[in-house]
């Protein structure tokens, strides 16, 4: 039953990944079809090529924002996934470091936006940590209504800026 | 010809104008202004002085809203002085008042501004003084003149001869700028005190006005930070993990009421500047912030959403339980304190509109002083007659100012920039 779950889920992720408008994070780290190339160490056979699973669409890991609702810092039930499948890959990976930067719309004042925008990282965080990532491996930063993605006056605008972004330090 | 070209260059860079950072527009003004004569003043001395004073004065008084300052072609006497002046000519013409004045230049650079105000009906004079000034300080002088009009015509101090601390945002070669800058109240001598590729909010200035409190995101993290206006020495106030934001000043200029979620969530803090220890002011498991002092110092106005939205609370300076505020509207916060503690203004939203609203400290009401709809930031002139707020122009963010009562509305736009957070300065003398 499980497996059945993750496989739909996973379906879902491609047809959300495609249907989705591509809002890239900061960090400079995305590069559309760069694949990584296992080197061989020592052993001369053939090793396959597989794709960077934070470049792979198919991969949740390579979806790194989480959408909220107007004043809301619940996770959707659709993107906990995402936030799992992240919080799996710290748990897996002791050493990697992720950056929790929460964001709000610009509606309303600008230091009570801050704070709500806290709210949703630590919501995330909370998943995250349910899964067995440590509280040292998830640092948050609130920035309010202070860095939008869209500058438009509008729902359109407003619901792209109500993010959490995922941003690695570490893999 | 060379020369002579290089004569003409120089001629056209040194006639040129200096140009305001801000724009101001008065969109909506009072019927009942009053109707008051700046006389052109007389300029001695061998050069033009750098800034034409009367014209300045003209134009504070005409933005304060109370006032509406005539053309010269509206003036029953030409070339108006303090010594050929007929006050029955005027009085004759409904024009109660009237400034003459010079501007004198002792030595090169240096400079006496002199005013009187005459009331037409009493035959008297109501203020006259002279203001040394220097070419920096020329406009300075004027404002002061501004202030003193002001008072002695409304009993009320002017606010004329004071500064406005802003963020303004832009790309700069691609990359999102956040600068922190300071301008005159009318826009003009605006300058950068601090450029930053991470944002910046929350600017406050101190007390005395020779600092500035604000919230940095430098190195991913947020951080209070002071500095000081002139010198631009910074120090790190709190950067603690989470949010270090909203610092306030306290009226006596030795700590900052701050909000901190180092114990997992927004609560109100002070900070006491020498020391640097931080007390918890309230324990609430809700989102508290955006703290502001009560004039007396004895109590602090937050924002809280403590009751499922955000409103305006009370608590004491020293701690205790808190007092609802507000009650109309589904989102109150952001308070800004008149310098009498009788009023508090805030962003009030309804039905996802945002605007600036007063409260009534004594009556309680509550009366919406704007119509925009994603207002924000409201703060007060330190004579309380004036809210300077941003707004949304033509999907830019500008500044605004409104009177208390609401009656007086102005913009002041930014060249090419979005300007936001203003925060009004004490009286500067």
């Amino acid at each position: 039953m499980l497996r059945i779950l993750s496989v739909l889920f996973v379906s879902l992720f491609i047809l959300t990944a495609c249907g989705k408008k591509k809002t890239g994070p900061d960090d400079g780290t995305q590069q559309p079809g760069a694949g990584s190339v296992t080197t061989p160490g020592g052993d001369s056979s053939p090793q396959p090529i597989s794709m960077d699973p934070f470049e792979d669409p198919a991969n949740p890991l390579s979806k790194r924002i989480i959408y909220f609702d107007y004043d809301s810092s619940q996770v959707h039930a659709e993107d906990i996934p995402i936030v799992n499948a992240h919080a799996k890959y710290l748990a897996d990976n002791t050493g990697a470091r992720v950056r929790l930067e929460g964001h709000a719309d610009e509606r309303g004042s600008r230091e009570y936006n801050v704070a709500l925008s806290e709210r949703r990282a630590l919501s995330v965080k909370r998943l995250m940590a349910f899964q067995g990532t440590r509280a040292d491996q998830a640092d948050i930063v609130a920035y309010g209504e202070e860095r939008p993605v869209e500058f438009g006056h509008n729902e359109a605008a407003w619901s792209q800026n109500r993010r959490v972004e995922i941003i690695y330090e570490s893999k | 010809m060379r020369l002579i070209k290089f004569g003409i260059l120089i001629l056209l860079v040194t006639s040129l104008p200096v140009h305001a950072a801000l724009e101001i527009k008065i969109t909506q003004g009072v019927g009942n202004a009053m109707p008051i004569a700046i006389a052109p003043f007389v300029v001695t001395g061998s050069k033009k002085p750098p800034q034409v004073v009367d014209e300045i004065i003209k134009a504070d008084l005409k933005r304060s809203g109370r006032f509406k300052p005539l053309e010269k072609s509206e003036f029953p006497q030409r070339d108006v002085t303090a010594e050929n002046m007929r006050l029955r000519l005027w009085r004759e013409k409904g024009i109660d008042y009237l400034v003459v004045g010079s501007v004198h230049e002792e030595v090169p650079g240096f400079y006496k501004v002199k005013f009187q105000l005459f009331d037409s009906g009493g035959v008297k004079q109501l203020a006259g003084y002279t203001i040394p000034a220097d070419k920096s300080s020329l406009r300075m002088a004027a404002h002061q003149a501004s202030d003193l009009i002001y008072e002695a015509i409304l009993g009320i101090r002017g606010a004329f001869n004071t500064r406005v601390a802003y963020i303004t945002s832009g790309q700069r070669g691609g990359k999102k700028r956040y600068i922190m800058q300071i301008a005159d109240s009318d826009g003009y001598n605006a300058r950068t005190i601090l450029n930053s590729p991470k944002p910046l909010m929350s600017p406050a200035w101190s007390p005395d006005n020779k600092k500035i409190a604000f919230v940095s995101f430098e190195g991913n993290r947020s951080g209070v930070y002071v500095q000081d206006v002139l010198t631009g020495q910074r120090t790190k106030v709190s950067a603690r993990k989470g949010i270090n934001g909203a610092p306030a000043w306290s009226p006596d200029g030795r700590r900052l009421a701050v909000t901190l979620s180092n114990n997992g969530n927004p609560d109100i803090y002070v900070i006491d500047l020498g020391s640097k220890k931080a007390s918890r002011l309230t324990r609430n498991a809700a989102i508290d912030t955006e703290p502001v002092w009560m004039p007396d110092g004895q109590s602090i106005i937050f924002t809280s959403d403590r009751s499922g939205k955000p409103q305006l609370y009370k608590v004491s300076a020293a701690g205790g339980s808190a007092q609802r505020l507000t009650y109309e509207g589904d989102y109150n916060s952001a308070p800004t304190v008149s310098a009498d503690g009788k009023k508090v203004a805030m962003v009030s939203g309804e039905r996802g509109r945002f605007r600036i609203a007063v409260l009534d400290m004594g009556t309680g009401e509550t009366r919406v002083l704007t119509d925009g709809r994603l207002d924000e930031s409201p703060s007060f002139a330190p004579n309380g007659s004036m809210i300077i707020y941003a707004t949304k122009e033509g999907g830019r963010s500008v500044l605004a100012a409104v009177s208390e009562d609401g009656s007086v509305r102005q913009t002041l736009t930014l060249k090419g920039g979005e300007v936001q957070e203003p925060d009004w300065s004490g009286f500067l003398n």
